[in-house]
């Protein structure tokens, strides 16, 4: 016997979990070191989908950089884009219209039911319960064809923009989601009944992960993870935006802080939502939806429709005195109409012109001409129409179209400063923190990730718990390493 | 095991951050360079050897318990000003629900600033990451490696002197990765 114990030596092993495993949520590597079944030792490993995110924004206009903020949290794009909208729009001193607010905060609700869904989906997959990811995905895809009815994209949405919204929402799509709005309460106790008194899902959740209420606050967790301690910290109640001191809803909080008190958090947030986007649709304001502020947003389009309408074909013309044959025109040009040597006057091949008023736009030294209506006349004819004076209505449009092009080519300048703004987005708080020199691109754009944050606290939680509490500490902070790794 | 809902009736708002940048000068009339304000946002811009004393008492300070580290990154402001690093805390309240916002500068051969770990655990990552990304020590860290680039990567991404497309150098790394790829070509199904 005593020599067999000498055989039999025990010591600590070394697990890698990850990049590649199905529980985590993406490409997380976590180095366990295990003890038998239970964790001594966990160290994760972040940055596999980091791809610079705060310093290709350095070298974008305000305007740029939005979409990418959906490439971060692609879980929920709608209320990243939310968040930074908020942001640039306070750092520019704008504000959205009205009817605008109630739509973003309509819309973000909607993102964060189906974050919690897909959330809920694969947290209870990863713990064992596949039925539930079925339920969840039914409803998630319903919020993603609403999705679809506003803007056309389901995943990376870029609806919000600065100053407002992309474009209004119709009544068909109300209607929709009011019914959804209906019917979406009748299915939340679908997924309780599946879970909620499981005897094996109560044996995996209740008691893990537990961390106190100062702890989750000085870790600096958000969100329903932090909500699951018992602090109730939401940043739409703490610091309102958009229309979220207009609305009445509940902060649900835990008492325990262990896995099954954040799940628990989360499912009572569903109905919250539910409850904020009915009211919205409800109170929606009549109005616009874009701020009329001309140097921060984009102007309307039907101000430059004389000059790219459609049907009524202008021709353009270069005027041989003027052209100093820099390029610039031919390098805009679609159709490649456009020839000549360098530092001599240009021509315009009149068959192959589309007028897109592409040259028009970039020639600085104005040798570009308009001749309204001049489609498909001889070269005399339109250097004769060309030293015409323009119809006033052309020339406005002109003036706008050209305004229009250099304010999307330089972007809005901000005013010199810095300001963190932060929102809730269904992870918790995200923060935006620019830094203006008074340029068109941010000096410098920090992205405050709360996923990120979560993952730091993730050896807090698994310390000291078996191998499987791993992948329920994982599901219960609801990690999206796209934006962790920003 | 249960979970409440709650009305919340939030508590009136604690000071106003214009106070409390005031309470930093009273108690550290030399450490305080300036203070900035932008859009009612408050900056105290501090210098950087007594951070973790000034940061210290912001936290336990009964009145002001700035609990709640929302942010803590750096900014190089290389060629901008005197002094190329800034690093900037946004601390908020969730008792008193105040906020305030410290920039400790720091000057440019091997940059370095004590690390406030000990008093936000939540400051570890994000001070790995400015690490990372300025080439910023904390002294006292416990645990300071890199975070989002490889161990081996060189150079400091966010710094305003590195270029945006990445160094011309490829890294040693994806070497290693195209070199393996074209070894294990050999056994490949050429069906």
């Amino acid at each position: 016997m005593e020599q067999l114990e000498r055989v039999l030596e025990t010591r600590e092993l070394n697990v890698s979990m990850g990049p590649q495993h199905p529980a985590t949520h993406g490409v997380l590597r976590l180095v366990l070191d295990i003890d038998g079944e239970t964790v001594v030792k966990v160290t994760p490993y972040v940055g596999y989908l980091h791809r610079g995110i705060e310093k290709l924004g350095e070298s974008l206009s305000y305007f740029q950089a939005l979409p990418l903020t959906d490439r971060m949290d692609y879980v929920s794009s709608m209320t990243n884009n939310i968040g930074y909208v908020n942001a640039v729009e306070r750092l520019f001193g704008i504000e959205a219209p009205e009817r605008a607010r109630f739509i973003r905060t309509m819309v973000g609700e909607m993102a964060r039911i189906a974050n919690h869904l897909l959330w809920l989906a694969t947290h209870a997959l990863d713990i064992g319960a596949m039925t539930v990811f079925l339920y969840c995905f039914r409803e998630r895809e319903w919020i993603l064809e609403l999705f679809e009815k506003i803007c056309g994209a389901r995943l990376t949405v870029t609806y919000p923009r600065i100053g407002g919204v992309r474009n209004d929402v119709s009544q068909e799509f109300l209607d929709s989601l009011y019914k959804f709005t209906e019917e979406f309460p009748t299915r939340i106790p679908e997924y309780e009944t599946l879970i909620d008194k499981n005897r094996i899902w109560l044996k995996r959740t209740v008691g893990i992960g537990v961390i106190s209420a100062e702890e989750a606050v000085n870790w600096g967790l958000t969100g329903p993870t932090l909500r699951g301690s018992g602090v109730p910290y939401d940043v739409r109640k703490y610091m309102p935006y958009d229309a979220y001191d207009k609305v009445e809803f509940d902060v649900p909080i835990g008492t325990e802080g262990d896995t099954y008190d954040r799940y628990r958090c989360r499912m009572m947030e569903f109905r919250q939502s539910n409850n904020i986007i009915r009211q919205c649709i409800e109170k929606l304001p009549p109005g616009p939806v874009m701020a009329d502020a001309p140097k921060f947003t984009l102007q309307p389009k039907d101000k430059m429709f004389p000059i790219t309408h459609p049907t009524k074909k202008h021709a353009f013309y270069i005027d041989e005195k003027v052209c100093k044959g820099c390029g610039m025109c031919a390098r805009a040009c679609p159709a490649k109409a456009i020839f000549g040597e360098k530092k001599k006057p240009h021509k315009i091949n009149q068959e192959l012109c589309l007028s897109c008023a592409n040259c028009y736009v970039t020639c600085k030294f104005k040798a570009l001409k308009i001749v309204p209506g001049g489609k498909g006349l001889s070269e005399e004819k339109l250097r004769e129409l060309a030293a015409a004076p323009l119809p006033e209505e052309i020339k406005n449009a002109a003036g706008h179209l050209v305004e229009h092009f250099t304010f999307v080519k330089r972007g809005p300048r901000a005013p010199e400063g810095e300001l963190y703004v932060a929102t809730e987005v269904p992870k918790g708080e995200l923060g935006f923190y620019f830094v203006s020199d008074g340029s068109g691109k941010p000096y410098r754009m920090r992205i405050r990730a709360p996923s990120f944050i979560h993952a730091g606290v993730l050896p807090r939680l698994c310390v000291g718990h078996l191998v499987a509490d791993v992948i329920a500490n994982i599901g219960t902070i609801d990690l999206v390493l796209g934006e962790c790794d920003r | 095991m249960a979970v409440i809902e709650v009305r919340l009736s939030l508590l009136p708002k604690g000071l106003e951050a214009k106070e409390i940048a005031e309470k930093i000068k009273e108690n550290f009339p030399d450490q305080v360079i300036d203070v900035a304000e932008f859009r009612d946002q408050v900056s105290v811009i501090v210098k950087k050897d007594q951070i973790t004393r000034i940061c210290k008492y912001l936290h336990d300070d009964p009145l002001l318990s700035l609990d709640h580290l929302q942010d803590l990154t750096a900014v190089d402001y290389s060629g901008k000003k005197d002094v190329r690093f800034e690093v900037v805390y946004n601390l908020y309240s969730i008792e008193y629900r105040h906020k305030i916002r410290i920039r400790a500068q720091v000057p440019e051969p091997n940059p370095k600033i004590n690390s406030v770990v000990p008093i936000w655990a939540g400051a570890n990552w994000h001070e790995r990451e400015c690490f990372d990304m300025f080439g910023i020590v904390f002294t006292g860290h416990p645990d300071l490696r890199r975070i989002l680039m490889p161990e081996d990567w060189e150079g400091h991404p966010l710094r305003k002197d590195y270029p945006l497309k990445g160094p011309e150098k490829e890294w040693s790394g994806y070497a290693q990765v195209v070199e393996l790829a074209r070894k294990l070509k050999e056994f490949e199904w050429e069906g």
